[in-house]
This record gives C-alpha cells, sequence and structure tokens, in this order.
C-alpha cells in the first residue's frame, strides 16, 4: 500500500502539534489532520493569529505560540478544515474537507482529538442564552465576543479562568455560582500534598480566586438545583439553590462547566478498547504509558486518552511520537526511553493535580441524572424522564435505550447525551458498556460516499 | 421578538456583509457563521422539530445546534465555517431538511 506519510496525527491542539514536531524533526513524514481553519486545538485556539491582541487570554494562551510555529517545518503537511470520519485497520484515515472526502494512509495513526465540554443537562439548557462556559471562550479567541452581563455556573478550574479573563477583558461576570461543597473539598483535602507537585496551576487557580474576589463578582457556592427559564425581554432567568436557600438571577447569558471529558468518538469507531473511569467519570480508550492502544498502529495522546490539561497532553504527544519513531525504525528502544525522561517528568508533574481537581470539583450528580424534565438529547429532543420510562419498560443498555427513544441518533450522534443515558441507567442499577460509535463519525453527504467509492475503484 | 445581542458590541473593524433571511447583516472578517450571528443578536438561530429555539451552543463542532443553511445548502454547521462577503445565509424551522430553501419564517 502507498503511504502519505510515516504517521498521520489527527488533531492539532498540544498533543497534536508537540508530536508532529518531535516526529518531524526525528526526520519522519508527518501529516497533520484538523477539522478547524488553524492549529492550537481549543486550548490555543487561534494563537497563532492573535498575535498582541487579546492579551486578557494571559500568558498561559499564548505560551501556545511555540507549539504552532514549529509545525512550520519540511517534514509536516498540515491540512485544515479536514474532518476526520473513519479511521480503518490498514491504518487509513478518510477525511472530509469541503464536501470532498480523501483516503490518507500511514503505518502509525496517533489520535489526538482531545476534550470536549462536559454536558450539563437540566431543565432549560437547551434555550438561547444558556451556553457551556468553554465556548464563550472559543468565542473570546476567535471573535473576540465577551458575554453580557453573564452568570457562570458549575465548578473547575476552567471557570474561574475564564471569569479572570472576562475581568480582565472588562467584561466581569455579575455572578459566579459555584456547585462545589465544603464536603466535596474535604474529600479532596487528602489529594492536596501531591498536588503541590504542581504548585505553579495551584498558585495560578488561587491568582484567579483573588481576582474575582477582588473584582466584586457576586459568588455563590454549594449550589445545585439549576434551572433556567426565558423571561419576556428574551433574557434567561436562573434559578438554583444555594446553601439551601433559593436565589434566582436574570441575565442575557448564562454559562455552565462541569469539567471536560475524552472526546472518544474517534477511538471508539477504531475500535479501540475503552472502558469508564469513575475518578473522572468519563470512557477513555486503554493505552499504555507510550499512548499505545490495543489496534495496532493506532496511538492516543493527550486528554483524548484521559483529561490531563495541555501541559500533560504536550508530553503525552511527544512520548507517543518517540515511541512511533521507534516502531518505524528511526529510534533505538534505548535513544527512545532516554529522550523521554524529560517528558516523563512533565507528564508527572502536570497529572499530580488531577486526583485534587478530579475530587474537589467532581460533576453533581443532577447532571449526571438529570430530572425528568431536563432534555437529555438536545438533537432529538429526549427528556431524561422519557429514558427513565424507557428503562422500566425494559431497556437495559445504550443500544435499547436509543432504540427505544432515539436518544444519540441525531447528527451529534450521542456526543452530547451518550454520559448522561449512561448516568441515567447506572442510577437506575445498570451497568453499562461502552457506547458504540460508528462510521461515518461526523455525518457526511450521500454524494460525497459515492464519489469516495468511484475514486476508490479507478485508482484500485 | 427581536432580542438584542447577548454579547458586547464590538470594536468597529473591518466588515464583511451576509443577509440573514434577507436582513443584510455586519459581521467580522474570521468570524465564524455562528459568531456573526450570536454578535448580531440573540434571537433563535433555529427551530427544532418541536418548534424549540436554540442558538449554537458548543462552538466546537460538537453538538450540531447551530445547524444553517448557507448558500442554499441545509444543515451546515455554523461554527465550523467562516463568513463569506455575499453569504447568503437561512435559518432552518422544523426537522432538518435533506435540501434547502423554502424555509423562511
Amino acid at each position: 500500500m502507498m503511504h502519505d506519510a510515516d504517521v498521520i496525527i489527527v488533531g492539532a491542539g498540544p498533543a497534536g502539534m508537540a508530536a508532529a514536531a518531535t516526529a518531524a524533526r526525528a526526520g519522519a513524514q508527518v501529516l497533520l489532520l484538523d477539522e478547524q481553519p488553524r492549529a492550537g486545538g481549543q486550548i490555543f485556539r487561534n494563537v497563532g493569529v492573535n498575535g498582541d491582541a487579546r492579551t486578557y487570554l494571559g500568558k498561559d494562551y499564548v505560551a501556545g505560540k511555540p507549539l504552532v510555529d514549529a509545525l512550520d517545518h519540511p517534514n509536516i503537511t498540515a491540512e485544515y478544515g479536514a474532518t476526520v470520519w473513519r479511521i480503518e485497520a490498514g491504518p487509513r484515515v478518510i477525511w472530509s474537507r469541503e464536501g470532498e472526502s480523501r483516503m490518507s494512509c500511514a503505518p502509525h495513526i496517533l489520535l489526538a482529538g482531545g476534550a470536549q465540554e462536559r454536558p450539563v443537562p437540566f431543565p432549560g439548557w437547551t434555550l438561547p442564552g444558556v451556553m457551556p462556559a468553554g465556548a464563550t471562550q472559543i468565542l473570546m479567541k476567535t471573535a473576540g465576543l465577551l458575554p453580557r452581563d453573564a452568570v457562570l455556573a458549575g465548578s473547575g478550574p476552567l471557570l474561574y479562568l475564564i471569569a479572570a479573563q472576562m475581568i480582565d477583558a472588562g467584561a466581569p461576570p455579575r455572578a459566579l455560582v459555584e456547585t462545589q461543597t465544603i464536603a466535596s473539598m474535604l474529600r479532596a483535602a487528602p489529594q492536596l500534598p501531591r498536588a503541590l507537585l504542581a504548585a505553579r496551576m495551584l498558585i495560578k487557580g488561587l491568582g484567579f480566586i483573588r481576582k474575582i474576589r477582588a473584582a466584586g463578582v457576586a459568588r455563590y457556592t454549594g449550589a445545585s438545583g439549576f434551572r433556567a427559564a426565558m423571561t419576556e425581554d428574551g433574557g434567561i432567568a436562573f434559578s438554583f439553590l444555594a446553601k439551601g436557600k433559593a436565589h434566582q438571577l436574570n441575565t442575557p447569558i448564562l454559562l455552565t462547566h462541569q469539567g471536560v471529558v475524552p472526546a472518544t468518538h474517534m477511538s471508539r469507531a477504531a475500535g479501540i478498547v475503552h472502558s469508564w473511569t469513575d475518578v473522572q467519570r468519563a470512557f477513555q480508550p486503554a493505552v499504555d504509558t507510550w499512548g499505545r492502544t490495543d489496534v495496532p498502529g493506532i496511538h492516543v495522546a493527550g486528554d483524548g486518552a484521559g483529561i490531563g490539561g495541555a501541559e500533560a497532553a504536550q508530553a503525552a504527544g511527544r512520548l507517543a511520537a518517540l515511541d512511533i519513531l521507534h516502531l518505524q525504525g528511526l529510534l533505538s528502544e534505548d535513544a527512545r526511553n532516554q529522550k523521554s525522561a524529560p517528558d516523563r517528568a512533565m507528564l508527572r508533574r502536570a497529572l499530580a493535580i488531577r486526583p485534587f481537581l478530579d475530587t474537589a470539583y467532581a460533576p453533581l450528580a443532577e447532571f449526571l441524572s438529570p430530572p425528568d424534565a431536563a432534555i437529555a438529547c438536545r438533537c432529538e429532543e429526549v427528556t431524561a424522564g422519557d429514558i427513565r420510562q424507557s428503562i422500566q419498560e425494559g431497556a437495559n443498555g445504550l443500544r435499547q435505550v436509543k432504540t427505544a427513544t432515539r436518544a444519540g441518533m441525531g447528527p451529534c450522534q450521542g456526543r452530547m447525551c451518550d454520559l448522561t443515558v449512561r448516568g441515567i441507567l447506572s442510577s437506575c442499577g445498570a451497568k453499562p458498556a461502552t457506547p458504540r460509535a460508528r462510521s461515518p463519525i461526523k455525518p457526511i453527504r450521500l454524494g460525497e460516499l459515492a464519489a469516495l467509492a468511484t475514486q476508490q475503484e479507478t485508482s484500485a | 421578538m427581536k432580542i438584542a445581542s447577548r454579547f458586547l458590541t464590538r470594536p468597529d473593524a473591518a466588515a464583511v456583509h451576509v443577509t440573514l433571511d434577507g436582513v443584510r447583516i455586519a459581521a467580522q472578517p474570521g468570524d465564524t457563521v455562528a459568531a456573526a450571528m450570536l454578535a448580531h443578536s440573540g434571537d433563535p438561530a433555529r427551530h427544532s422539530a418541536t418548534g424549540a429555539a436554540r442558538t449554537a451552543f458548543c462552538m466546537m463542532g460538537v453538538c450540531f445546534d447551530c445547524l444553517v443553511e448557507v448558500d442554499g445548502r441545509p444543515n451546515v454547521q455554523g461554527c465550523m465555517i467562516a463568513v463569506r462577503e455575499g453569504m447568503v445565509l437561512r435559518r432552518q424551522r422544523g426537522l432538518r431538511p435533506l435540501i434547502g430553501g423554502g424555509h423562511d419564517a
């Protein structure tokens, strides 16, 4: 089979960019594919073009620039706006751009698809004016759009970072509604000594909280019972309980966040074994310390293999690249192991804070298994109540719930509801298996598929 | 209902003009269609099969809530496509259609 590269890397975020540079410098030909118009991933989105503009995004954002610059290497071919919709043994990647699909082959594939925000379902979360906090951050990075009088609600380090960025941009949120409780903080306390290895990140987080306090942003903690309704002027009436008291805040835009989870459609559709992790409450692919999976020729690195953040992702990306170089015969086993030392150390440091974060900012049970009135599947408008009813009527797994309710059958293919359906099933006593993902993992037109088949026949 | 944008007005910049349901609106170069629509107004960007109002949600190609008709082609992810001068956008109503056009309010 003709190879288009030594390695195809899917995803140009921190893991994919770091891996591409490492592989290219060692002499490997790299094909880098990303669905977005330019490199950076979500965390460093548009960092290559923002330059000195939008300084409110902070130092850690600008730190992504060298990763983007390093892609300017003769051994790297980068294709943007490239939506991968099939990965197959061979290995082979089929991707689509502007309505045309093509196939690329290489002995190795590195999946670096990153994370998506964990869905935060509650009654009213589909209304215009309710968005994930991370989505607003993308709007800040790509369009300079700043939310007006926003309420930030949920928990997690990203929520504090976004609040701090909004303050620095001159668009402070009107309130911060936090779901973590004193109990969750106490549960996380034993993890703190280990987290000190990542002292820089802890200090950064405390700095954000100080900034939020100094800006006089109203704060509510121990919040639950989220509900959103539309006001007469098209705004959002956000009601919740905090410390046993009912509150209502009116805002043009409610931004929610409960952490991020691996985006696993690609790795699941590639046939890689996945498992459920109770600590991060998500599905993740099984990988070894080099990112190798059980499918020959396919590695996974970065947040797509388990949430660790941007620094961990870079280290993991480089480690996977070193392993691929070794498998390609470009690096001996000893050289691979020696070169991996700094990244192993970086990975250890970066991951040290995770057990603390995962425990302190764990998602609330009401978002894992939301109340009956909440829509679980946004595409097909299936409520949590519909799903519970299907379970009462005998559905005992993700596939049966899907057949009974259509949850997961819309264009997002379950990306927004897999975790919720799983949460509801498990709260009903079921032990749901990893949901299946099948190609095409992004919708494509039949005509595009037909054109690809013709192309294949002519080239065969 | 006409709802003001849920975002602050941006400093003036070179403008790209597109039409949304026949109305000419200004966007900024580099905006995605979804961003341009959010900057323009807080109105619904789509109505679902049950008639529920939706706007762009995840902004990263995951959720498909930003589906919009672009130059006659329905079900385009508005958050994944950049605005171009003269682009013709239509809000979708009801079940996702197989072909474009004929969805004017």
